[in-house]
Parts: C-alpha cells; structure tokens; sequence
C-alpha cells in the first residue's frame, strides 16, 4: 500500500504542480525519493515536528495547493491532532493526513506504535473523510481522488507494504462514499476495511465450504462519510453480518454499523470483532498481535461456529 | 511606505480604534480588552504602513492574529478600512452577527481561525513558502502572544521558517509580560532574552518598541531581507486606559459604566479637541 500511495502520488505531482507532501522524518522509499529528487520544493520534511507539519499543509492549501501530510499513523493523528481538528477541519481545507502503519502494523514498535482509535478520533471531526482502502488498487484509487477533490479534509488510513491484492475481482467499482462489494453472496455478509478484508474473504471461504452458499464480502474503504444506506441494505438482505475492524470497538465500524442496524430496524445476527479495549504489551508479527485481540481466522470462524477446512487452517504453536 | 506614514495620524488613528472597542465593550460582557489595546500600534503599522491592497478591495498582503484574542484590534481596524461593516461590529458575539472573541476564516479580512494559542505561525510559514513557489509577491505578517510562544508548536515553526527560506514571512511578538496566571517573566523566568533565541534559529531578529509606530515601521523597512524577520515588540497590557494597565483583570472584563467615560477622556481625540 505504502509503494503504490507513493507511485501514484509521483505519477499524479508531475502533472499537478499544487500537489506537494509534507513529512515528519517519516517517508516512504521509492517513487516519493524520487518525487523528492525530481520535484524538491513539493517535498518538504518537518523533521521530528508534527505540529507544524500540519500547520504548513494548512497555511499551503489556503493558498491553492493540495498537500499530504505523511507519516506513522499515531504520528500523523494523535500528536498534531488540535491542529487537525482547528486548522484543517475548523477552517474545512483539502488537505489529506496519511497514516502509515493504520492498527497495530508496527507490531514489534509496541503501544506507541499502535493506531488503535485514529478512525474513532478522525470521524469524529466535523468535515474530515475517512478512507481505508483495502489492498495496493484501492490505495492507488483512494490517492487519486483525494489528489484532485477540492473540497475538505481526508485521512488516509494505510497498512504498510506488501500487502496482496483482493479487488481484481470485485463486484463493485471504487467509489469514494460507496460500499464496495468484492464478492456478492446470500446468507452471510462480512464488512470490513484496510488489511483485514483478507481475513473476511478466507471467513467467506470457509461459509462457502461449510454451506454452499456463497457469502458477500464488501470492502468498507471510506467510513466517513459511511455508506448508511449500502450497510442497511446489507444488513437487511443477509441472515447474518460480521463486521471486521483493526480498531477498538467504539468509534469505528463496527459501532456505526450496530446504529444503523437499528435505525434500519435490521433483524439479521449482528457479529463485530475488533481489537479489544486495551493496550497491547506483546511483540510478534502482525497477525500475531491480531490474533492476541481475537482477530484471526481461527478465533473468529469458531466464534462464528464454522469449521476450519485443513488447506485454511494456520497452524500454531 | 516610510514616507508616507504619519506617525501623528497613526496615533490619532489608535486612541480612536481604542475607543470603538470600548464603545462595544458596553454591548457584551466577554471581551479582550486589554490584550486588544497592548497590540494596536503592531497591527495599525501592518494594516497603514504594509499592508498592500488591491483595487478590487482585497489585500495582496496577508494578515494573521495568532493571538486570536487580539482580534478586537484587528476588527476595528477591518472596519476603519471598509472590509467589516459597522453593524457586524455592533453585533459582535450575538446570534444576528458573525463576528465571535476569536477570528474565524470566512469573514471579511479574516485569513485563519486561531483562538487556540500555538496554531497562528505554522499556517502563516506553510501560506508564505505556498506564495513563494507559485511566484506571488506577498508578504504574510503575523501577531503572536508571549504566552503563546510557551507553545511547543510555535517553536517546531520557528525552526522550520529558516529552512524554508521565508523571507515574505514578518512576525510580531505582543510582548506585553502577562499571560493568564501572571507576568509571563515570572512564569517563565527565561522567557528572556527573546530576540536572542529566535536569533540563534536562523531568524533576523530585533527588539523594538510596540508602541512606537516609527519604531515598528523603522525596524520592517531597516530589514537586512534575506530571512524571516522576527520583532519582539515590548508592550503594554491595556495601553491607553491608566487603569487597565498591568491589571490582569482586564483580559477579560469590560468597564463599567463609570470606568468607561473615564477610559473614553483619557482616549479624548486631542488633535481634534485642540483645533
């Protein structure tokens, strides 16, 4: 995700002069070095200063240009967050902060490291959007359209690199503000965004196995402004919904997803699992630590009471 | 610009702002005062000396009260200009009008909404680099307060303005030694020397007289220009009214009756009264 932010972000800078990024000593490698080489007066590096890394994004777009402030995603949200609240959402400029590293990616950088509550903290704000894209195609679509709208703030939630790609094959196309269904199926529909769609598409896998039926899978990629009516019409076509979130339990999908339930006087069986309400003193892999909070396919599909087929099954010690 | 300045109109020009602020003291309750009238003579010099404006009405320079609750100052002086009319003045802090305690981006003249202390100086160094690499010939002028300068923001901005090569970037400092709690060189016994710390980032940097509009007009022009220009402007808190002066009271309240036509014959008009 972080190397096809940064090639579309090349490819998108050399046509636009107004686009210039902004980084806290953070930056990514590749197409961004070379944005920075081709293009230097676009790149600026705040050095270890958040604050004014938002300050200069906000002072710049007032004056017509269109700058990313990027870097590690507690960085990027929680400590420059007043001036994401006043200067950026307060005066409602377009400006996109990227958070590298959305969850608990830094796995071995411990709690500090960890954007466990920035999609509660960031929609929360008044006029902010926020997109998670799932795999390296939808970060380059998200990139694209925060690059050429013009209008408010965004947050640009992103894994790290390497991530596989799982919308080749997608039903619906990317639209800012749309549920995207990567599979449709009946029965059971799983929503989720960022990293851990795969481990709803491997959920869907095994609902297949076990029932035949196909199930939907969507890929909530903006959770700001959510798709109300493309949830409610999930939640009232299926038996049962599983939402997926590398969050804490308030403030994200999830929670949003329980209200519109309500409000849409849905009947079907509501499960949400995220990340647990606590900081996280434990180092391993990504999925590892997912797994500690209960998000991994094994915990999950036996929550869901599905059977883990032998060729799904992650062994562990 | 120097030459055209008139230091006596000047003055004239700051007892009369003094006085319209008193004058919608008498309408609402919550008002800044003092921390208004410790930083008239910074923002009349920016507005009449620097200030350029186009024939359209609209400034080619820009403007920022990083002190947010200095913008009482900034307001009457929109108004003397023609940019805020009168009855938003008149209807300042009530539901008819727009005009709140703090600046908000929006309203006329107004270029960014600060009121939270610490925000002003990056936006203005992040307006000043985006006018410099689009080739605009403008200048941003910015007024901030010393016990803003205690925010950690402020100084990731002052050592970022250098490296960025911002000499259309002029900050003031209302150096007025008060801050909520007290004098501010008592609440931070180093605070000084100011000129010094700003100095040693890589700014030019100088020590003048807030309240001497010569002074504030003579240390922009004398400018060496090839950075970002710092004036650390010693003040005082509710200059103009004997009473209000150094009396932390008044960052807040506002005259009462009494107290207001005592404030408004010591602001008397003198050139006028005389002729």
């Amino acid at each position: 995700m972080r190397n096809r932010f940064a090639s579309t972000f090349y490819e998108l800078g050399a046509e636009d002069p107004r686009l210039v990024i902004v980084v806290a000593d953070i930056s990514p490698a590749g197409s961004i070095a070379k944005f920075r080489e081709d293009f230097p007066n676009r790149f600026i590096n705040t050095g270890v200063a958040e604050q004014v890394m938002i300050g200069l994004c906000a002072g710049m777009a007032q004056r017509g240009l269109r700058p990313f402030a990027y870097t590690i995603a507690t960085f990027s949200v929680f400590r420059p967050y007043e001036m994401i609240r006043d200067d950026l959402c307060y005066q409602d400029l377009p400006v996109t902060v990227v958070g590298i590293g959305g969850g608990v990616t830094y796995s071995t950088l411990g709690g500090t490291h960890h954007a466990m509550e920035d999609v509660a903290l960031m929609t929360s704000l008044p006029n902010m959007s926020v997109i998670a894209p799932c795999d390296p195609a939808e970060t380059a679509a998200a990139t694209r359209w925060l690059a050429t709208q013009n209008q408010h703030p965004a947050y640009l939630r992103l894994g790290k690199a390497g991530e596989p790609d799982l919308t080749s094959n997608a039903v619906d196309p990317f639209v800012i503000g749309k549920l995207r269904r990567i599979r449709e199926g009946k029965g059971t529909a799983f929503l989720a965004y960022g990293p851990v769609v795969k481990m709803a598409l491997d959920l869907a896998d095994l609902v297949e196995a076990q029932t035949g039926l196909p199930a939907t899978v969507a890929s909530a990629h903006t959770i700001k402004p959510l798709d109300s009516d493309g949830i409610a019409s999930i939640l009232c076509s299926h038996d049962r919904v599983v939402v997926i979130e590398e969050h804490v339990s308030h403030g994200g999908l999830g929670s949003r997803v329980k209200e519109i339930a309500w409000d849409s006087r849905a009947s079907c069986d509501l499960r949400c699992f995220s990340l647990r309400d606590e900081f996280i003193h434990f180092y391993g892999s990504h999925e590892e630590l997912l797994a500690q909070h209960g998000l991994g396919v094994p915990q999950m599909s036996a929550a869901l009471g599905l059977q883990q087929s032998r060729a799904s099954h992650i062994e562990r010690a | 610009m120097q030459n055209s300045f008139d230091v006596k109109l000047a003055q004239r020009r700051c007892r009369a702002y003094r006085r319209r602020i008193l004058e919608i003291s008498q309408k609402v309750t919550a008002l800044h005062v003092a921390p208004a009238f410790s930083c008239m003579e910074i923002v009349d010099v920016i507005y009449h000396a620097f200030m350029r404006r186009a024939e359209t009405g609209w400034f080619d320079d820009a403007f920022i009260m990083s002190k947010g609750h200095g913008v009482m100052t900034q307001y009457v002086i929109l108004e003397d200009l023609g940019v805020l009319p009168a009855e938003q003045l008149n209807s300042y802090c009530t539901p008819s009008g727009k005009l709140g305690a703090h600046p908000d981006l929006g309203n006329p003249g107004i270029e960014a909404s600060t009121g939270s202390l610490g925000h002003g100086l990056s936006i203005a160094a992040g307006m000043a680099y985006a006018d410099r690499l689009q080739g605009f010939d403008r200048k941003t002028f910015v007024v901030l307060g010393d016990g803003e300068m205690q925010e950690g923001s402020i100084w990731e901005a002052v050592m970022m303005a250098p490296n960025l090569k911002l000499d259309n970037l002029i900050a003031f400092l209302d150096f007025n030694d008060y801050q909520g709690l007290g004098r501010t060189t008592e609440t931070h016994p180093h605070f000084l020397p100011m000129s010094e710390k700003l100095c040693s980032f890589g700014w030019e940097s100088v020590d003048v007289d807030g309240h001497d509009s010569a002074a504030l007009v003579d240390a922009v022009q004398n400018r060496t220009g090839d950075r970002p220009l710092f004036l650390t402007c010693r003040t005082v808190k509710g200059k103009g009214v004997s009473y209000m002066i150094d009396a932390p009271i008044w960052h807040y309240r506002s005259p009462n009756k009494q107290e207001y036509e005592q404030a408004l014959a010591e602001l008397e008009d003198v050139e006028s009264v005389g002729a």
